[in-house]
C-alpha cells in the first residue's frame, strides 16, 4: 500500500488492532439486575461497550482488553470478571 | 453484528487496559463533536492512537513536536480565522508537554488570545517515557527520577498551579476536572469548545501503569484524589473562581495514598507519619482555598 | 515596477504579492526588516494575512506549520540563532511534507555572537530537507520567491524551502528592483491547494509516529521529493523567465566557464564579487570563471560534473566551515566531479561577515594555480 505523505492516514485504521487479544479476563454482562444507565458505555476507555436495540449493553470481544473497570463501575453489579479460556 | 460507523476515537488503540487518558479522549470528543480539529503533542495519548497507518481519531487531527501544540494550534487558528471556518481548535496534551517543555508556546499562545482550548491530560509524570517526574507530580510521589529511597521521600516539589498561571494570562474560561466524573468532563469541554478562548482545561486522568493501580480502579482512584481534596474540580471566569466541587465529609489522604505503589514507601517499613502530615496540610491548604468543605454531622 | 529598495523591503514585497494568509514574525537582526515591513503593510490594509508576532523562532515555524497544515500559504523569515533553535521544526515540517516558504538572512552563527553574514546557518540545516535556493542580488532574491512557492507546493514536490539572502549585504542594501504587479503574480502563482489538510469535513490524521517498519520508506519519499523537485524548479524557472524576463532558471550558472582553467564555485553575493575580479583577471590573460551554485538543496550534482567537466581545477569559496572538517560546499562539489581527476580546493571565506574584495579573488587565483588549497583565507594570524 503506498504511504500517505506527511505521515498521514484516513479515519479506521485503527480497527485493524484487534486488541481484545490482550485479555486475560473477560466481562461478563449478565442483563439480570442491570438499570440500562449507560455508565458502562461510558467509562470504558476503548469506547467497545454498545448499546443493543433492547437498550442493554454488550462488550465487543473483539476489542475488550478485560480491564474491569465496566464490572467495578456498574451500580448494578451486573457484570463479571472471569477468567478467559484460552 | 450492526454496521460500523466511525467513531470519533475508535477502539483499537493501543493504550493500557483501564487508561485514565484513553477514557480523557473519549469524553474529550463527546465535548466537542466533530466539528473539531485536535493539535496533539508527543505522548502516550499520541503514541498510543497514532502507529502508522492505525490512526484512531474520527476528526482532523495533528502531530508536530512534544513541546509545540500551542504554537501550532495558533497557527491552525490563525488559519481557520482567515478561511472562515468555523472548526474547534484543540490541542490535547501530557502534563509534560504543557507543564515543563511547552510553557514557552503555551505562556505565548495565551498571551495572544487566540480562540483555542488547550486540554491538558495530567497524569501527573512522563508516562510514555517510563514514568519521570514532571511539573505535575505531586508531592512525595515516587517516580523514576525522583524515587524514594533511603535518603529521599520522593518528589520534593508540589504540584506548579498552572490553571492559576494561565488564569494569569487572560484565559477566558480555566477548569479542572476528572475522569472520575465523566459528565463532568464533557460538560466542562463543551462550555470550553463554545467560549471565545483561550480556555484551559486541567484533566486528572489517573494511570494505572505509572502510579501503580489496577486498571479497574481507575475511576475509584480518581474519586478517591476529588474526595481527599489532594485534586479540586473547579471552575474560573475571566480570572475569578466561579464553582468548585464540594465534598461532604472530607477523606483523610493516607486512603488515597496507600492505594497507589507511588505513595508506598510512605508506609514501608512503617508510616512515615511527618510525610503524610505535610501531604494532608496540601489537602487542607486546597479545601480551604476553593471552600469545598461540606461536613454533614451525623444524627445520633 | 522599477524601485530603489533595501533589500529586505523588496522581498517583503514579493512576499505580499505572493497573498500568504498567515505569516509570523519573530525579530533579529538582519531579517527584522522585513518582517517589519509586512506589518505595516497588515496595518494599512496592504497585506491581507493574520499576522502572529510570536514569543520565539521556535514557535514562529511551529505556527507556519499549524497553519500550512490547515490550509493557508505561510510565510515566515529568520536567520542564524532563530534558525538554529527552529532546528528540530524544520526536520518535522518536511517530514510533514508542509510547503512553507521561509527566507534566511544569512548570518553567521554563535558563539561567539556575531551579526554579519555568512552561510553557516542555512547550511547547517542541508540534511533537514529543505530546499535551499541561493540569490545573488536583490532582484534574484525578490523573484526567487514567487518561483520557489511554486515549486514547493507543487503536489509532486510539497517540501518547504528557503530562500537565503546574504545578511547585510543584500538585505540592508538599496538596489534597483522590478516588482512585478499583482495581476502578474496572481497569474503566475495560483492559490494554495493542499495535499493532506485538517479538515472536519475530512478528517485525517497527520504527523503520525512510524516504526522501523515504515520510518525508512517516509525518509526516501522525501528524497524522491527533492528530485523531482529538481525538474520541477527548471520547469517554473523556465515559465518565470517566459513572462518576466528574468531567467533563474538553472540550478547551476556558469560565468565565462567555456575556456576556463579554474573555476571558483560560490553561492550568494559573493558571486557578483567573483564576476567583476573574473573581468579583470580576464583581461590580464587569465582563464578564469565562475560556477554559481543557485541551488543548494537540491545539490546539482549532475548539473555541476557537466559544468565543471574541461576545468584544470576547482576552487570552492565555502562561506561556512564544517568544524573539524571542511567547508560543505567543497565536500559536495567533491562528491560531485569524484572521479573526473580534477583538484578541488577549499578556501573558507568571510566568515561572520569579513569582507572579501575583487583583489582577495585574485589572490586565491593565483593559490589554487599553485595547488595551495583546503585552508582559511584570509586568517588575522597576529591576533591568534
Amino acid at each position: 500500500m503506498a504511504l500517505n505523505i506527511g505521515c498521514a492516514a484516513a479515519p479506521g485504521r485503527a480497527r485493524d488492532n484487534k486488541t481484545g487479544s490482550w485479555r486475560v479476563f473477560k466481562p461478563v454482562f449478565k442483563h439480570e439486575t442491570c438499570t440500562k444507565c449507560g455508565l458502562c458505555e461510558t467509562v470504558c476507555p476503548e469506547g467497545c461497550v454498545k448499546e443493543r436495540a433492547d437498550g442493554y449493553f454488550d462488550p465487543d470481544y473483539d476489542y475488550c482488553k478485560g480491564c474491569g473497570l465496566c464490572a467495578d463501575e456498574c451500580p448494578a453489579d451486573d457484570i463479571e470478571m472471569v477468567q478467559e479460556e484460552k | 453484528m450492526a454496521e460500523h460507523e466511525c467513531a470519533l476515537f475508535e477502539c483499537g488503540h493501543r493504550a493500557c487496559g483501564g487508561c485514565g487518558p484513553a477514557l480523557a479522549a473519549r469524553l474529550i470528543l463527546k465535548g466537542t463533536g466533530p466539528n473539531t480539529i485536535i493539535v496533539a503533542s508527543t505522548g502516550c495519548m499520541e503514541v498510543f492512537s497514532t502507529p502508522y497507518p492505525e490512526t484512531a481519531w474520527g476528526v482532523p487531527w495533528i502531530h508536530s513536536l512534544f513541546e509545540n501544540a500551542a504554537a501550532v494550534a495558533s497557527g491552525v487558528e490563525a488559519s481557520i480565522k482567515k478561511q472562515g471556518r468555523d472548526e474547534h481548535v484543540v490541542c490535547i496534551c501530557g502534563d509534560g508537554a504543557t507543564f515543563d517543555i511547552g510553557m514557552l508556546c503555551i505562556s505565548g499562545a495565551f498571551e495572544r488570545g487566540h480562540d483555542i482550548t488547550y486540554i491538558c491530560y495530567d497524569n501527573e509524570a512522563y508516562m510514555n517515557t517510563g514514568i519521570q517526574r514532571s511539573g505535575a507530580t505531586p508531592y512525595d510521589a515516587d517516580t523514576t527520577t525522583s524515587p524514594a529511597g533511603k535518603c529521599s521521600t520522593g518528589n520534593k516539589r508540589p504540584k506548579k498551579d498552572l490553571p492559576a498561571i494561565l488564569a494569569a494570562h487572560g484565559a477566558s474560561y480555566v477548569a479542572t476536572t476528572s475522569i472520575a466524573y465523566p459528565n463532568d468532563v464533557v460538560k466542562k469541554i463543551e462550555r470550553a469548545v463554545n467560549t471565545p478562548g483561550p480556555n484551559y482545561i486541567q484533566i486528572h486522568a489517573p494511570c494505572a501503569t505509572g502510579w501503580g493501580f489496577e486498571g479497574a480502579d481507575t475511576m475509584a482512584i480518581g474519586r478517591l484524589a476529588v474526595e481527599t481534596g489532594l485534586w479540586v474540580n473547579y471552575e474560573m471566569m475571566n480570572g475569578e473562581l466561579e464553582k468548585a466541587k464540594k465534598i461532604v465529609n472530607r477523606k483523610p489522604v493516607e486512603e488515597y495514598l496507600k492505594a497507589q505503589k507511588r505513595f508506598r514507601h510512605l508506609f514501608r517499613p512503617e508510616k512515615n507519619v511527618e510525610e503524610i502530615v505535610k501531604i494532608q496540610a496540601i489537602a487542607d491548604r486546597n479545601a480551604a482555598k476553593f471552600g469545598i468543605d461540606l461536613n454533614m454531622k451525623k444524627e445520633k | 515596477m522599477m524601485e530603489i529598495l533595501e533589500g529586505s523591503h523588496a522581498v517583503a514585497e514579493a512576499v505580499r504579492l505572493c497573498r500568504p494568509q498567515v505569516v509570523s514574525a519573530y525579530p533579529i537582526t538582519p531579517q527584522t526588516h522585513i518582517v517589519e515591513a509586512l506589518a505595516s503593510m497588515v496595518a494599512d490594509c496592504k497585506l491581507d494575512a493574520e499576522y502572529i508576532c510570536v514569543e520565539s523562532e521556535f514557535s514562529a515555524l511551529s505556527a507556519c506549520l499549524g497553519a500550512s497544515a490547515a490550509g493557508s500559504r505561510v510565510y515566515s523569515a529568520t536567520t542564524s540563532q532563530g534558525l538554529a533553535l527552529m532546528f528540530e521544526v524544520c526536520f518535522n515540517v518536511a517530514g510533514m511534507r508542509q510547503p512553507i516558504v521561509m527566507t534566511i538572512a544569512n548570518r553567521a552563527l554563535g558563539a561567539p555572537l556575531n551579526i554579519w553574514n555568512d552561510q553557516q546557518d542555512s547550511i547547517s540545516l542541508r540534511d533537514s530537507g529543505w530546499m535551499q535556493f541561493y540569490a545573488e542580488d536583490n532582484q534574484e532574491a525578490t523573484d526567487l520567491h514567487f518561483i520557489t512557492y511554486k515549486v514547493a507546493e507543487d503536489h509532486n514536490v510539497l517540501l518547504p524551502a528557503m530562500v537565503c539572502f546574504d545578511g547585510f549585504i543584500l538585505t540592508h542594501t538599496y538596489e534597483p528592483v522590478d516588482i512585478p504587479t499583482q495581476e502578474e503574480i496572481d497569474a503566475f502563482l495560483p492559490p494554495f491547494k493542499p495535499y493532506n489538510t485538517l479538515d472536519a469535513k475530512k478528517p485525517m490524521s497527520l504527523g503520525m509516529y512510524a516504526t522501523p517498519d515504515y520510518y525508512m520508506e517516509f525518509r526516501y519519499e522525501v528524497d524522491e521529493a527533492m528530485k523531482r523537485a529538481k525538474q520541477a524548479y527548471v520547469q517554473v524557472g523556465k515559465e518565470f523567465a517566459e513572462k518576466f524576463g528574468r531567467d533563474y532558471s538553472g540550478l547551476v550558472e556558469g560565468y565565462r566557464l567555456e575556456d576556463a582553467d579554474t573555476a571558483f564555485v560560490a553561492m550568494g553575493s559573493l558571486c557578483g564579487t567573483v564576476k567583476d575580479a573574473i573581468d579583470e583577471m580576464r583581461a590580464d590573460g587569465m582563464k578564469v570563471g565562475l560556477l554559481k551554485i543557485r541551488s543548494f538543496r537540491p545539490f546539482p550534482s549532475a548539473e555541476i560534473r557537466k559544468a565543471l567537466s574541461g576545468v584544470s581545477r576547482v576552487a570552492v569559496l565555502d562561506k561556512n566551515v564544517s568544524l573539524g572538517q571542511k567547508g560543505a560546499v567543497a565536500l559536495e562539489v567533491k562528491d560531485a566531479i569524484y572521479g573526473s581527476g580534477i583538484d578541488v580546493l577549499d578556501y573558507i571565506i568571510a566568515l561572520g561577515g569579513r569582507d572579501v574584495r575583487k583583489s582577495d579573488i585574485r589572490v586565491i587565483a593565483g593559490l589554487a594555480e599553485k595547488g595551495i588549497g583546503d585552508q582559511y583565507y584570509g586568517l588575522r594570524t597576529e591576533v591568534l
